[in-house]
């Protein structure tokens, strides 16, 4: 197949424009989840009946309907090899668990990456929409456009009571998984992080690393989604989402200020200092990477490093990952390996 | 005898409260008391339905609650997974597993989502008869309560109104 634009270039362009609250919010993401009528869900699909889920869907996307999104690129799994897989997960445009299930599954992304749809991963049909900033709202006006398209279409497996009925019973009712991903340095600095994620957890809410379930937040970057889905609307969803998202936006802005305004000297010095690492290391890991990035990142945002603007840093988000790493250089290589090329290619982007 | 609550499952549940010389009677299904267990007047405070209902609702193998299968012969006639595979994978199978385990399902969305029942986005294809349906539900709650209220006038409005949708439905 042609070489993949998606896995060439670090930066999807809905990253480039900052969006709301760009200084503390780093994205917004929306995903539903759908199946087909009548058809086992892909777990215990069979090759011939997951094809011709993949036909059915794929077919939906030739309606006129669909061309207000743009072209979408299709991309079947099997015909990716491991690297480029990792650099789409690397990019959140597909799944961890999609990247797993090659049989038939597919993606189909559009050019500005901002949507994406899986098919046959965990569920027949996942409609991903994905926001630079807090537009948790737009994201999910995207996405239920989508789902009305292909509603229009195929016939859904819904049921009354239970709502859209999905693979695992912790989607079901309005499908929607809405996340939003947080970078919150000061309130980590500070020790506020604790008490304010374990009150987010109380009010429905969930907290994860920024590569998904059972992966460790780095660079002080935490992704905040509903964890109910059954039982509230999807507006409900959304509003209680971003309403808490608001709350810890205050609190991180307080903690700012008050970190500025109470050690303005050693908030400067650690900011420079990660700067000055990332300017001339020879080896970092990921993760010292991602926190020299996620101090460097606070000192834009503070004002207190001026020359650098904050695409880079998103970019090198990015780019620090193994896969892209790898993608990049064109050579397979070993984790310590890694940590020199991961070194070079900072200083490369810095250096500029 | 129906159960008192959601009107459809069996009432498997009987009991009576007296509080201050006041009888009380409770006929409900086991799947409402668990759901509404702290709902019901007069229950917290030295008498728990929970501690009332653990029994009935334990589902380990070889416990036989009031008339419903073993969970290791429940199975989804559809694509065959069962019950104790599901509890194992977390995954359901296809969606009439929904059907098939719907007796079990509610402690486990309880659980989950702290709620049981879909009130979000309707296909626009299938869901006519739905929001019919909510829109039923939600006048016949007003109609109780202006009966209640003594609102006579009001509520034979409403009763013309809910008689008039439940036309629509069977004609569809
Ligand atoms: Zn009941
Ligand atoms: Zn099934």
């Amino acid at each position: 197949m042609a070489n993949l634009r998606f896995t060439e270039q670090p930066l999807s362009e809905w990253m480039r424009s900052g969006g709301k609250e760009s200084e503390i919010v780093i994205s917004s993401r929306v995903r539903i989840a759908r199946n087909l009528l009548n058809r086992p869900f892909p777990m215990l699909a069979t090759n011939q009946q997951s094809e011709d889920v993949l036909n059915q869907l794929e077919s939906v996307l030739q309606d006129q309907r669909m061309q207000q999104f743009g072209p979408l690129s299709s991309v079947l799994l099997a015909d990716l090899d491991e690297l480029d897989k990792k650099v789409l997960v690397e990019k959140h445009l597909i799944s961890p668990n999609l990247a797993n299930e090659s049989r038939y599954g597919a993606v189909f992304i559009s050019d500005d990456e901002s949507l994406s749809i899986m098919v046959n991963e965990e569920d027949h049909l996942r409609i991903q929409c994905l926001y630079p900033g807090l537009q948790i709202e737009e994201a999910w006006e995207k996405a239920t456009a989508v789902d009305d398209i292909f509603e229009a279409q195929v016939d859904y497996a819904f049921d009354d009571n239970r709502g859209f009925l999905t693979s695992c019973p912790t989607n079901v009712g309005t499908g929607l998984r809405a996340s939003v991903m947080m970078h919150l340095p000061a309130l980590v600095l500070t020790q506020q992080i604790n008490r304010i994620l374990s009150a987010v957890s109380q009010v429905g809410l969930t907290v994860r690393g920024i590569y998904g379930e059972g992966s460790e937040a780095t660079g002080n970057l935490f992704q905040i989604s509903n964890q109910i889905t059954l039982g509230q609307s999807e507006s409900e969803i959304i509003e209680n989402l971003y309403s808490v998202v608001m709350q810890i936006i205050e609190h991180e802005k307080s903690a700012r200020e008050r970190l500025l305004s109470e050690s303005r000297l050693r908030m400067t010095d650690r900011v420079m200092r990660s700067y000055g690492i990332l300017l001339y290391a020879a080896i970092i890991d990921s993760k010292e990477a991602a926190q020299r990035l996620s101090d460097v990142r606070l000192g834009v945002d503070l004002g207190l490093i001026d020359t650098l603007p904050v695409q880079v840093l998103n970019e090198l988000n990015v780019m620090t990952q193994p896969g892209f790493l790898q993608k990049k250089f064109q050579v397979s290589m070993s984790p310590g390996e890694r940590d020199m090329y991961r070194a070079k290619l900072i200083r490369e982007k810095l250096g500029k | 005898m129906h159960c008192q609550e959601c009107g459809k499952r069996p009432a498997t549940l009987h009991f009576t409260k007296i509080v201050n010389g006041e009888k009380t009677e409770f006929h409900i299904c086991e799947t409402c008391a668990r759901e509404k267990g702290e709902l019901i007047p007069g229950t917290s405070g030295g008498f728990s339905i929970h501690n009332l209902l653990s029994g009935l609702l334990d589902f380990t193998p070889g416990s036989h609650a009031h008339g419903t299968k073993a969970p290791e012969n429940l199975r989804c006639e559809e694509c065959g997974l069962t019950y104790s595979q599901f509890s194992k994978l977390g995954r359901f199978g296809c969606s009439s597993c929904y059907k098939y385990f719907n007796d079990r399902l509610d402690p486990l969305f309880k659980r989950v989502h702290g709620n049981t029942v879909h009130v979000g986005k309707v296909p626009k294809r299938v869901g006519g008869h739905i929001q019919i349906k909510r829109k039923l539900d939600d006048l016949r709650r007003e109609l109780q309560y202006r009966i209640h209220q003594e609102e006579f006038e009001e509520a034979a409005a409403l009763r013309d109104q809910i008689r008039e949708l439940e036309k629509n439905i069977s004609e569809e």
